[in-house]
């Protein structure tokens, strides 16, 4: 369990792994998981220019 | 495959399309190397990583290039390897390709400065499209209607004051139907394809389009498998446009993304993904 940096909603693990991008469902904001015990997240990476496909 | 293969899976962040590799290869029993391009060091006298072969899922290409080239100084395989997708990432490079293997491409010219590059627009004419070489969903892709456009866009461009958008990548504006093909070629087969529907010129999925399995023809799969094995093959998605002189490939992507793809067609993508990983390291 732990909170969305952006609107405090409670969030928790379900079976997400580390480094999976996932959107808040309150906010909408899109998160990254940083740790899975304990479930820590932050804000995902900030796309970069040269990012793509 | 013995079990002490290693797989690397050097990646940005976990989409839908990684999370499916990873369960992929823990259903086959294969060892996986995390490697998160923002964390992983890279010593240049010796190899400091478990994987027998790395398949790149970085969606940055200055990472990614950098990466590949250290495995393949360690003598570790990657999927796709350094020189596919140093091609493949730079639009100017993959059309040149294109155009020097024969495959139907858009018309293309490229400039590398803001005066070179109105030049070039007037001379392929209006409308346009301009797109920064390097990059893709669409971002910072613009259709130029006309010169007073044109001199805006490209104002815009100088002011972002970046490498990447001071060469100018300037294209005919292909007369398509609200749709594009994308095909997605693991080796020799072509896996699955899919028309991209939206109302927005840019059909790309991050920008909402919509997924539609096609059976591809025969002429379109030839072509297809033409462009992968034109950049050097592997795990590829051609993107096609059918314009009124038949169906042009204007790119090919080296780390190409499947969730929509999976989606609307039903495809075992990242199963198809790992079959050829496994292959390449029988090699
Ligand atoms: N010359 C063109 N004429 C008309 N439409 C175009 C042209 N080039 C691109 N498009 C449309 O814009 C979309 C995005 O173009 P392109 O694939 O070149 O950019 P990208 O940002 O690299 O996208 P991708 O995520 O597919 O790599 C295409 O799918 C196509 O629908
Ligand atoms: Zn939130």
């Amino acid at each position: 369990m732990t909170q969305c940096p952006e609107c405090d909603a409670r969030l928790e693990r379900k079976d997400r792994i580390e480094g999976e991008l996932f959107t808040c469902p309150e906010c909408g904001v899109e998160l990254e998981v940083n740790g899975t015990d304990p479930f820590a997240v932050s804000y995902a990476p900030k796309e970069q220019e040269d990012w793509g496909e | 495959m013995s079990s002490g293969f290693t797989l690397g899976v050097f990646y940005t962040v976990i989409r839908p399309e990684e999370r499916w590799i990873l369960e992929a290869a823990a259903a086959r029993g294969l060892a996986v190397e995390r490697l998160a391009d923002d964390a992983v060091t890279f010593p240049v006298e010796r190899n400091g990583f478990d994987a027998d072969l790395v398949l790149n899922r970085s969606v940055s290409h200055t990472r990614s290039l950098y990466a590949l080239r250290f495995f393949e100084h360690y003598g570790v395989p990657t999927v796709n390897p350094y020189d596919v997708v140093s091609l493949c990432g730079d639009k100017v490079l993959c059309s040149l390709r294109l155009q020097e293997s024969g495959i139907p491409t858009p018309r293309t010219t490229v400039a590398l400065t803001p005066e070179a590059a109105l030049k070039a627009l007037d001379d392929l004419g209006y409308p346009a499209v301009l797109k920064p070489p390097v990059g893709s969903w669409g971002r910072l892709l613009a259709k130029v209607d006309d010169r007073e456009e044109a001199e805006q866009i490209i104002e815009h461009k100088a002011a972002l004051n970046s490498p990447w958008h001071s060469v100018f990548y300037v294209q005919e504006y292909v007369q398509k139907p609200e749709r594009d093909l994308r095909a997605f070629v693991v080796g020799d087969e072509l896996v699955a394809a899919m028309y991209r529907r939206s109302a927005d010129w840019r059909t790309n999925a991050s920008r909402g389009a919509t997924g539609e399995a096609v059976t591809p023809p025969p002429e379109m799969t030839e072509l297809v498998l033409k462009a992968a094995r034109a950049v050097g093959g592997g795990v590829l998605a051609v993107d096609l446009m059918e314009s009124p002189r038949g169906l042009l490939v204007h790119e090919v992507n080296p780390t190409p993304e499947f969730k929509t793809l999976t989606a609307a067609t039903g495809a075992n993508v990242a199963g198809r993904i790992l079959d050829y990983v496994q292959e390449v390291a029988r090699r």
